[in-house]
């Protein structure tokens, strides 16, 4: 993985030394509350219903065990002893002090983690597909390309004041395990005709108030040419969005305004003045970060290895979790394992202290020391034998991390809501929880299948609501929680935008009300193999409708 | 207003350093108990209680104070919104210690 | 009032004038961009240097025939939140070369300060009520950038590839 050399380090230390200057200026009088505030945001600071909270990047999703023990240390000595993994691949601290966090930085600074660009009206912390490298088909790895736009967005002179934010995600594979086009600039690496490498750039996607897929705007950007077409399309961006309305600043409206292809036009009058100038990638700066993501000292394995296999036959648990929780590696004897952050009843991506030191043990003994944090909230170890994978999930299960439900029903992914998040309308967690015990039976859901459910606990959609197969909206209603449902919903490569069922329903309804729609499904899917998705597909959201409002008086929620 | 019934208010802010909700307890100060908080029953004395803590704010003591409706029964007051009610019990509403697997290996 | 250039406070000898004022003779004077599209053949005669203040929904490209008369092009920036103005000084130097003056006026806060140098703005107005001082410490908090813009500093990129020496060395 990548490793900060004297610039990056100098520049991490500068950078909290800076904003330990800008608390100390808060708290002696020199800067309001108003003013301090974007500064905060933008090195990730909050302030939640019940106090700060830090967000802290984790840049497309890579972490090491190391990094991984400190966020332990910080949630022990800085918080009540726990984090939550974030949709955006970050980490967010609930209870930190404002006057504890230049500290809590330094403390980063030495693992070489920040918080920086995690919030404001920025260039946010670049995500990526969380296989990166270790998948089969990629054409490059997206890490490399995350780093690199990792060190040119970070502390932009130009872009640091953008009309709203700004994300930025790259996946490398037809596969998209990244959300990309619900980014406000989408990456996919790909290849042109003549076999060379490149990027296609998918801009002015986003879910929000307004949920847009990003659209194809360029097909092939050269990979020398990733920083101009970047600084083009942010130019464009910067001075043409929408600056007098908080809900139409995103760069998505902007081009839908102007339409893809002319949004497309003027950022490629724009790049063709700045492609040929400073801004061009040198091959040497590529391969010097690349040779960082150089694959790890893997043994030569049989992909088949008879042992494994018997056991995952001889313990139904087992071969259950192994089903459900790894992942296909390029490398054969391998496999990337995903540890769920979702064991029944519990908070969505909430992990412990004790857990992350856990997890950075098994990581040095099984995977190279590495971790990969998911978009759906779960943690990934990328790179462990097949020959292990027995005592690995021994040592997962003791410490209460083996649910076998990756991509299943209960791997829900919910935001922190209205038990932690001054926008909330409503709580994610508790109702995630609620379902989650509802669906903790592991037979049904296999039997269930591929079902992606999504929790936001308000419009901003952090929960990814939009785009669940499932999604769920916290709303408000005279101060009440209710909840929106949405079906059909997808942030993969056939991804597609949620409809709404129907009237919302209050905190006590809204469990009945999901399982009742999957049972719809069950009783409709045309064979235990077409997943809730498809048959949604087929069948449109009439029939969830009528059996979910349908005849029975009882079921009708009250509100509306 | 449709509604008949005194519209009971208080203030509520967070301290800077710390963030946590506090309650503002006329000629005392600030408490971290809602309980504790002074009710207003009318706008105008709402209104003043609200102009006059914001010293606190030039002081760098506590940010952002509001107003927030309260309703009184007969277990005493408690705020109208399940926003107020999540802060004013300064914790998320589920066990933070769910997830410890300390805590889930007992049950 | 003071301005500030490189962090060091100096006195200001630019006017701005109101668009119904009469120019005072012999000083420098700032105009708006109306006034300069409506007067500009009579403001060009003037011995004086002028220069003309575009808000923040005016593109420098609305000057870019002008350039030439102007010894000082003013950014306004109405909030500091809003950041137009720091892609119109990147387009007046990169993009319509231009090499005279420009200054920002209005919500230009010191953690805003070193941006600004980067993208190529030299001298800034920072509102009256904030300490100058503090400025001129925000110049010197970083001595690592990544980014290639048009001010002089070299970039992480460059130093790490030696690229610096290979570009002094053909200067
Ligand atoms: S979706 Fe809304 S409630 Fe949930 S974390 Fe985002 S802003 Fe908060």
């Amino acid at each position: 993985m990548y490793r900060y050399d004297q610039f990056d380090a100098t520049f991490v230390r500068e950078r909290t030394e800076q904003f330990r200057g800008q608390v100390a200026r808060r708290l002696a009088g020199e800067l309001t509350e108003e003013e301090f505030r974007p500064l905060r945001l933008k090195n990730g600071l909050y302030l939640q219903l019940h106090a700060y909270m830090l967000r802290v990047a984790i840049p497309y999703g890579e972490l090491s065990s190391k990094q991984m023990r400190k966020l332990a240390f910080i949630a022990r000595r800085y918080d009540k002893g726990y984090g939550h993994f974030t949709t955006r691949q970050n980490i967010q601290y609930n209870w930190p002090r404002l006057d504890d966090v230049p500290d809590l930085l330094a403390h980063l600074a030495e693992v070489e983690m920040h918080a920086i660009q995690t919030s404001g009206n920025c260039i946010r912390n670049v995500t990526a597909d969380h296989l990166a490298g270790v998948i089969p088909d990629e054409v490059d790895d997206p890490r490399v390309w995350g780093e690199i736009i990792r060190q040119w967005s970070t502390l932009h002179p130009e872009f640091s004041y953008l009309p709203r934010k700004f994300k930025i995600a790259v996946i490398g594979t037809d596969t998209d395990r990244a959300a990309m086009r619900t980014h406000d600039i989408g990456l996919k690496i790909v290849r042109n005709d003549a076999g060379e490498m490149g990027f296609a750039f998918y801009t002015g996607g986003g879910q929000g108030r307004t949920p847009i897929i990003g659209p194809l705007v360029k097909g092939f950007v050269a990979k020398e040419d990733l920083l101009s077409y970047l600084d083009a399309t942010l130019r464009v961006y910067n001075m043409h969005g929408r600056r007098d309305n908080i809900y139409k600043a995103r760069i998505k409206i902007l081009v839908q305004s102007l339409g893809a292809e002319e949004f497309g036009r003027q950022v490629e009058e724009e790049w063709l003045r700045i492609k040929d100038t400073v801004l061009k990638l040198p091959e040497a700066e590529v391969a010097r970060i690349r040779s960082y993501f150089a694959p790890p000292a893997y043994e030569t394995l049989p992909a088949y290895i008879p042992e494994f296999e018997a056991k995952k036959k001889a313990d139904a648990d087992f071969g259950r979790w192994v089903r459900a929780n790894t992942d296909v590696h390029k490398v054969d004897g391998y496999t990337a394992v995903s540890i769920s952050l979702k064991p029944v009843g519990a908070a969505p991506g909430d992990a412990t202290a004790d857990q992350m030191d856990v997890m950075a043990d098994l990581s040095d003994a099984y995977s190279f020391g590495e971790i990969r944090v998911t978009h759906r909230q779960n943690i990934v170890l990328p790179n462990v034998r097949k020959q292990d994978l027995f005592d690995l999930w021994t040592k997962l299960k003791a410490v209460g991390l083996a649910e076998p439900n990756i991509g299943f029903v209960s791997d829900i992914i919910a935001c922190p809501g209205l038990d932690y998040c001054n926008l909330a309308n409503a709580r994610s967690i508790p109702v995630a929880q609620r379902l989650s015990r509802r669906f903790s039976d592991p037979k049904r859901l296999s039997d269930i299948g591929e079902l992606r459910l999504n929790i936001s606990g308000c419009i901003n959609a952090c929960g990814h609501h939009h785009v669940g197969h499932i999604g769920i909206l916290g709303v408000d209603k005279k101060g009440e929680e209710f909840y929106q449902v949405t079906l059909g919903g997808s942030s993969a490569e056939d991804i597609s935008i949620g409809k709404i069922l129907g009237p919302a329903f209050s905190y006590d309804q809204i469990t009945d009300a999901i399982e009742t729609v999957i049972d719809t499904y069950i009783d409709l899917r045309s064979e235990p193999s077409e997943r809730f998705i498809d048959t949604y597909r087929r069948v449109g959201i009439e029939p969830f409708k009528e059996k979910v409002y349908g005849s029975s008086k009882e079921r009708r929620p009250a509100a509306e | 207003m449709a509604n008949d019934r005194p519209l009971n208010q208080m203030v509520t802010a967070q301290w800077l350093l710390g963030g946590e909700s506090i309650y503002w307890v006329a000629g005392k100060g600030w408490s971290d108990s809602f309980a504790e908080g002074t009710l207003y029953v009318d706008q105008p004395a709402a209104d003043a209680a609200l102009a006059e803590v914001q010293e606190f704010v030039k002081q760098r003591v506590v940010v952002g104070p509001y107003l927030i409706e309260v309703e009184v029964d007969k277990d005493g007051p408690k705020p109208t919104s399940a926003r107020e009610r999540i802060r004013a019990a300064h914790n998320a509403t589920f066990d933070i210690d769910h997830g410890s697997w300390t805590a889930r290996i007992a049950d | 009032m003071v301005v500030l250039r490189n962090g060091v406070p100096q006195p200001n000898e630019w006017v701005r004038v109101a668009d119904d004022a009469a120019l005072p003779e012999g000083a420098k004077a700032i105009v708006s961009l109306e006034r300069w599209q409506a007067e500009r053949e009579i403001l060009r005669q003037r011995n004086t240097a002028i220069g003309v203040s575009l808000k923040s929904d005016q593109s420098p490209l609305l000057l870019a025939d002008d350039l030439d008369h102007l010894s000082l092009v003013a950014l306004e920036f109405p909030k500091f939140t809003d950041g137009r103005a720091f892609s119109y000084a990147r387009v007046l130097r990169d993009r319509l070369g231009y090499r005279g003056e420009i200054r920002a006026v209005g919500q230009v806060l010191r953690d805003q300060y070193l941006f600004m140098t980067r993208v190529g703005i030299d001298t800034i107005e920072p509102p009256a009520e904030k300490r100058v001082e503090g400025y001129a410490e925000a110049l010197k908090e970083f001595s690592v950038f990544y980014q290639p813009t048009n001010d002089r500093r070299e970039t992480a990129l460059r130093l790490r590839h030696g690229l610096d020496k290979v570009a002094t060395a053909a200067e």
